[in-house]
């Protein structure tokens, strides 16, 4: 079995071919690693996220994940579990609604099982006993929580993260990221993360590529520890929170 | 789908081969099945010894199976597991004492009911509360009229009243035109056939042209109110207003209840026409009325106090759909779906509260001689 997850070569995305956030971008997300997507604001994280989840199309290049191209979304068991950047639970429903249904809809469970593995998921996430709770009385934290817990419900081998730790307090935020690290190492997963949190690089990335938006590529890939000791001035502006005009 | 096996034995049950997601509904189904035949014994071990792969799912159920035996006084042990399995098992509590079974909360028809009451108890009460908050919005705007967002005022009798003119004009005629068609065969049948304009002059007036007219209004503005001001607040620019030492009810709310209280009696008026214009066609050509002979009847009939009672009403419906979409939409919770269950919110109980105003002031009316 090859050891990459998710190969992506000589990619170009963007809102249209001619208007480019990214082009001739090529990288490998290795099995049961933390692989960061960084780069400042409005640089393409996210887009670069949804076009490997297959929500934006690429303009160039070939993605494959676990060695096939990307999947069919809506029509196949998903073989990935995605968290978005505000949660993106469904309102009208419970958070026990919300796990529940991926499960009811691709697993032959019967529903007292549903309703265990529900609990156990909610409760490996810090919720134990909020199946009845609905999204909008839940805080900022406890939303993501939610959300990383219905990415994982159909036991995927590989999750995304769009900014799990944004918006959070300090406290809030490392624990999200304890749980992120946690969950990995656990269980095997290999986790894709859209971050600009400085902290949250450090602290869980294993390897990752820094997306620049004036050249258009990647800027810089390897361990965070590499990018912080790169001489390349973008590099080191990013990580020591240097503004552009210094 | 991989292979697994599940064995019993007295007060132990192992499984074994690679239990995952994809099998989850069999295992299940076993271990229930096993689990029912140990039920007197005071111990079960569940051997992993043999299982060489298994998913969080799976252990989930166990851990969900192990706390519902716990509950009936049987202990379970979870025995055998791998390193890296044990790590899995730790993270879903399966180590730790059980935490007893949960439910799903779910509420008889009678709590149901008593927490539907209440919820509209509650709304009723914040409709109360909103009313005090923008009668005190209303005085603050009187004595200090820069107070009011007056700015926005054209623009909203423009949205509420002209735009709303063709539709009203269209469904007022509908009315009228069906009421008078209803009763030709009637009036045929009696000679009476110069009454249909009694009848489509005085229920249009005094009744159904407000009713309707304020039907559409509620559908137009009050629920465009509610979408409005509740996506201001999810997006917390009603946060921003306050911060910015701007009070919303009589920046926002006070111009829309006065654009309101404006327009629908004049949208009224309009509709008074259109519905009297349908019963005029169909006198003219279903009961051989002449146009001439239906107005001048309609002159003899209608009086003044028909006219005048029905724009009364048309004018507290104004303010009472205002006064339920700003509520609606101050208060709308959460996100996009917040608002729009306020949206949905604010047309049912202006229905509602629009039937009660017009019981309410008909009987008044009628109580006074009008």
């Amino acid at each position: 079995m090859s050891s990459a997850m998710i190969e992506a070569r000589d990619i170009a995305i963007g809102w249209t071919r001619e208007d480019l956030l990214l082009e001739h971008a090529s990288f490998e997300i290795r099995r049961g690693e933390i692989f960061g997507i960084l780069g400042r604001s409005a640089c393409g994280k996210s887009t670069l996220l949804r076009a490997l989840i297959g929500l934006e199309p690429i303009r160039a290049g070939t993605i494959a994940i676990a060695g096939v191209g990307a999947p069919r979304l809506g029509s196949q068991k998903p073989v990935f579990g995605v968290m978005f950047q505000q949660g993106a639970l469904f309102g009208s429903m419970t958070l026990g609604e919300n796990l529940a249904l991926p499960l009811e809809r691709w697993t032959d469970l019967p529903r007292d099982a549903i309703r265990a593995v529900v609990r156990a998921k909610l409760g490996l996430v810090g919720l134990a006993g909020s199946e009845a709770t609905r999204p909008a009385n839940l805080s900022g934290g406890m939303r993501k929580r939610a959300a990383i817990a219905r990415a994982l419900a159909l036991e995927p081998a590989l999750v995304f993260l769009d900014e799990p730790s944004s918006g959070l307090d300090p406290i809030t935020s490392a624990e999200i990221d304890r749980l992120i690290a946690t969950l990995a190492h656990t269980l095997d997963l290999t986790v894709v993360l859209v971050t600009h949190e400085l902290g949250s690089i450090t602290a869980i990335v294993d390897r990752c590529i820094l997306l620049d938006r004036e050249s258009r590529s990647i800027l810089a890939h390897g361990a965070p520890r590499d990018l912080m000791a790169s001489t390349e001035q973008r590099v080191q502006h990013f990580f020591g929170r240097v503004p552009e005009a210094a | 789908m991989s292979a697994w096996t599940i064995e019993q034995r007295p007060g132990r049950i192992a499984l074994a081969g690679q239990l995952r997601i994809d099998n989850a509904a069999a295992v299940w189904r076993a271990l229930q099945h096993a689990t029912r035949d140990v039920e007197h014994a005071h111990h079960v071990e569940i051997d992993l010894g043999a299982v060489s792969a298994i998913d969080s799912t799976i252990i989930a159920l166990l851990v969900e199976l192990r706390a519902a035996l716990a509950t009936r006084g049987t202990e379970v042990e979870i025995s055998g597991a791998s390193q890296a399995i044990s790590g899995i098992v730790h993270l879903y509590g399966g180590d730790r004492a059980p935490a007893g079974t949960g439910r799903f909360a779910r509420q008889r028809s009678i709590a149901r009911l008593g927490s539907t009451v209440a919820s509209a108890w509650a709304q009723w009460r914040r409709l109360v509360e909103f009313c005090g908050e923008l009668a005190r919005g209303i005085a603050a705007t009187v004595r200090h009229p820069s107070l009011g967002g007056w700015r926005e005022l054209g623009p909203l009798v423009a949205r509420a009243g002209a735009d709303g003119v063709p539709i009203v004009l269209v469904l007022d005629f509908l009315v009228g035109f069906v009421m008078a068609y209803q009763s030709t065969r009637q009036l045929q049948t009696y000679g009476a056939n110069l009454y249909v304009a009694d009848i489509v002059g005085i229920s249009m007036t005094r009744e159904l042209a407000p009713l309707i007219t304020a039907i559409i209004i509620s559908g137009r503005s009050g629920a465009g109110f509610a979408a409005e001001l509740g996506t201001m607040r999810v997006g917390e620019e009603i946060d921003a207003l306050r911060t910015m030492g701007i009070a919303p009810v009589p920046y926002l709310v006070v111009p829309r209840v006065v654009a309101l209280a404006l327009v629908a009696p004049v949208l009224a008026l309009v509709g008074d026409i259109a519905g009297v214009a349908g019963g005029l066609v169909v006198g003219a050509t279903s009961l051989d009325v002449h146009p001439h002979a239906y107005l001048a009847e309609l002159r003899a009939v209608v009086v003044a106090s028909d006219v005048w009672t029905g724009l009364v009403k048309s004018f507290a419906f104004g303010i009472a759909i205002a006064v339920i979409g700003c509520q609606q939409g101050l208060g709308t919770r959460g996100a996009a779906s917040g608002v729009g269950r306020s949206t949905t919110t604010t047309v049912v109980v202006c229905l509602f509260t629009l039937v009660a105003i017009d019981t309410g002031l008909t009987m008044v009316f009628r109580g006074v001689g009008l």
